[in-house]
């Protein structure tokens, strides 16, 4: 027994910690990477038994990495689909069978593999995905652009969106950890802004490789490993799915239940591994706050900026968690405020929508969705600050 | 494991329904010479089947059942259809997910427990009917078959999508009018097992279900050749009497009709194929 109270080795020769040990007290060093190579070590730390790929772009890159880490012998299954939808069953099955499974994708990929997703979560199978959001056709894009979280939200998984490389990596291991707790036992899609995060370099810190995240124990599962070491389970007499009659519809019903309340059960491990589902930043008591999520919460912190020079004090509130959203939180930490913009980098405004439904009746700030750029378009901060001082009626005095 | 999952707890014992208790005293466990013989005498693995009645489907299912070498670890893959009517009511360790991902879940769970349990014997086997096979999820079936997945794929063939009412199936014969096919089909029915022999299957067999004792070769033979050497693929004629007119005690005769036509027997063995079965045959075990 080691001071960080685990013990032993897993597969890969690396020491076991435990989770609070690498995510909060093992020394970091200072490295300088893209998101993609982010994801690359922090799968090398995790004990990852599995992972399938398929190309993408922008996610291709990251699911190289995990075939270099194959190889180096720190995954123990790894292999090409055929398709998204083929991968993500593929991985269904490494779960099933008792893996911790991780696998990548973006945009077009995430809806041809959509049949899967609800399948993942009613199956209790805390696969991990990592989503690089590209947007979706037609027209043909492969440009930054997160609209496929918003068909993601209603599925039954934990949505995570990371504003950077830094939380990217951190991401990735506390994404396992909580997935894969008994009382969750999910799905978690940890996602960042494509090709600003995946294809970007900038400085993050990380522990040492020689150690790892105790590896998935399968028997914690809260349904049967398909492993046939353990009894199957007993549908014998009453398929419960299969029957036209009220049990069986009871039954379905509150199995998804089950897995929402499985999802809110996710947040106190949530809030303990990601240091809080949302992140305060700038004046405590503004009245003017951007509620923001991934890259739109780094392009609104610069706006805060820009408004101070006005002599205008503003806050950014970054949403970590979309799945389980956090309400409560947002709602405290939006107290003082009068403004509410929520910039996004795609067309539906799936944040603000979120944003609207936990305020109704409980805010009096209005709540305006903007800036909202997609296809590819960039954020920059002077838009942000442009549209905040039209709607605080002020006059725009950068150049812009 | 061994079958000792199917142990009831003694604390348990008399509560449990006497069909799970049957399955630890009456079915065969740990005997790979099991097969259709003990179906008189073994409790079988399928309990109370849920299809219609006399459905040549049910035949499959209990003859498979019953000749699956190594049944205490084996995880059979399902997808969606009549068949997945009657998984629950299989004892084993069974999987339905969507319908047409069979092949790709079946890829996925093979995989990982090869690397899992190194040391263990681990068989997985597929059982769809041929919508699932070869037409929702054909991308998946011939993919699984490329990358030389070790798995059995068991295609139930009733020429038709019988559970949601008698449509058209890829597998129908041309001219036969069914539902979405108001003139008749407009082409030929795929050859799946020539497609599978060209997409690397290396024991391939078609053939009805009309002889208990062939179906038990067909299912061991393709079991211990996916099991050392690579894919392997069934494909079963199972008349769906019902969309075809026929009455409940039909199905045989039907299937003895089909032995004499386009599913008269037929097996194709790659070299590595042959080796594995000439060396179960010489250990008495096929």
């Amino acid at each position: 027994m080691s001071d960080n109270g685990f013990s032993g080795v897993n597969k890969s020769g690396q020491k076991i910690v435990s989770p609070d040990y690498l995510l909060f007290e093992a020394p970091r060093e200072k490295v300088f990477m893209t998101g993609s190579e982010a994801v690359k070590e922090a799968v090398r730390r995790a004990s990852v038994d599995a992972s399938v790929s398929y190309p993408i772009t922008p996610q291709s890159e990251a699911a190289h990495l995990i075939g270099e880490l194959w190889v180096e012998g720190y995954v123990g299954v790894y292999f090409r689909g055929e398709s998204e939808f083929g991968v993500m069953s593929e991985v269904a099955g490494c779960s099933m069978a008792g893996a911790r499974i991780i696998t990548t994708t973006s945009g077009p990929g995430t809806l041809r593999a959509m049949e899967n997703f609800p399948m993942w979560s009613g199956a209790r199978l805390p696969i991990q995905l990592v989503l690089m959001a590209r947007g979706v056709n037609a027209p043909l894009t492969i440009q930054p652009d997160n609209l496929e979280i918003s068909f993601l939200l209603d599925t039954g998984v934990m949505i995570w969106h990371a504003e950077n490389a830094q939380e990217l990596f951190d991401m990735v291991l506390a994404g396992f950890v909580v997935a894969e707790k008994t009382d969750v036992h999910v799905p978690i899609i940890t996602a960042i802004d494509g090709f600003f995060i995946s294809h970007t370099r900038e400085s993050i810190m990380i522990p040492p490789e020689d150690i790892a995240l105790p590896p998935y124990n399968p028997y914690k599962s809260p349904t049967p490993t398909i492993d046939a070491e353990i009894a199957p389970g007993r549908y014998i007499k009453d398929p419960f799915v299969m029957k036209s009659n009220y049990t069986s519809y009871a039954t379905h019903a509150s199995w998804q239940w089950e897995v929402r309340a499985a999802i809110e059960r996710s947040r106190p491990y949530a809030k303990h591994y990601l240091k809080g589902l949302i992140e305060e930043y700038g004046d405590p008591e503004a009245e003017l706050v951007f509620v923001a999520s991934g890259t739109a919460a780094s392009q609104a912190k610069e706006a805060t900026r820009l408004l101070l020079d006005e002599g205008i004090k503003a806050k950014v509130v970054k949403v970590k968690s979309i799945r389980p959203f956090p309400h409560q939180e947002l709602l405290e930490a939006t107290k003082t405020a009068k403004y509410i913009l929520v910039p996004e980098f795609n067309i539906v405004g799936w944040l603000e929508r979120e944003v609207r439904a936990a305020f109704y009746g409980k805010s009096n700030a209005t709540i305006i969705g903007t800036p909202r750029v997609a296809g590819g378009m960039t954020m920059p901060p002077e838009i942000i600050y442009k549209d905040a001082l039209k709607i605080l009626g002020k006059e725009v005095s950068h150049v812009i | 494991m061994s079958f000792n999952i199917y142990k009831v707890n003694e604390e348990l014992r008399d509560f449990m329904p006497p069909e799970i208790l049957e399955l630890e005293e009456k079915a065969t466990w740990g005997n790979p010479k099991r097969g259709v013989m003990d179906l008189p005498y073994a409790k079988e693995l399928l309990e109370e089947h849920s299809l219609c009645a006399g459905c040549p489907e049910s035949d499959a299912f209990r003859y498979i059942l019953a000749s699956l070498p190594n049944p205490e670890d084996t995880i059979v893959v399902n997808s969606t259809g009549c068949t997945s009517l009657v998984f629950p009511h299989i004892a084993l360790h069974t999987v339905h997910s969507l319908f047409g991902n069979q092949n790709a879940v079946a890829s996925g769970i093979k995989r990982v427990l090869e690397y899992r349990f190194p040391d263990k014997v681990k068989d997985v086997v597929v059982l769809a009917g041929d919508g699932a096979t070869v037409d929702i999820g054909l991308d998946c079936t011939l993919q699984s078959f490329f990358r030389q997945e070790k798995i059995t794929t068991i295609c139930y063939d009733n020429e038709v999508y019988a559970n949601t009412g008698g449509q058209e199936s890829g597998l129908t014969v041309k001219g036969h009018v069914f539902k979405m096919a108001p003139k008749g089909k407009q082409w030929d029915k795929v050859p799946m097992w020539q497609l599978a022999i060209d997409s690397g299957c290396h024991y391939v067999v078609r053939m009805t279900v009309s002889s208990p004792r062939r179906v038990e070769q067909a299912v061991k033979k393709a079991i211990y050749v996916a099991r050392e050497v690579g894919p392997t693929y069934i494909h079963l004629y199972t008349p769906c009497i019902l969309e075809i007119g026929r009455n409940a005690d039909e199905g045989l005769e039907e299937m003895k009709l089909g032995d004499k036509e386009r599913f008269s027997f037929f097996e194709h063995m790659s070299p590595q194929a042959e080796e594995v079965i000439k060396a179960k045959k010489e250990e008495g075990l096929i």
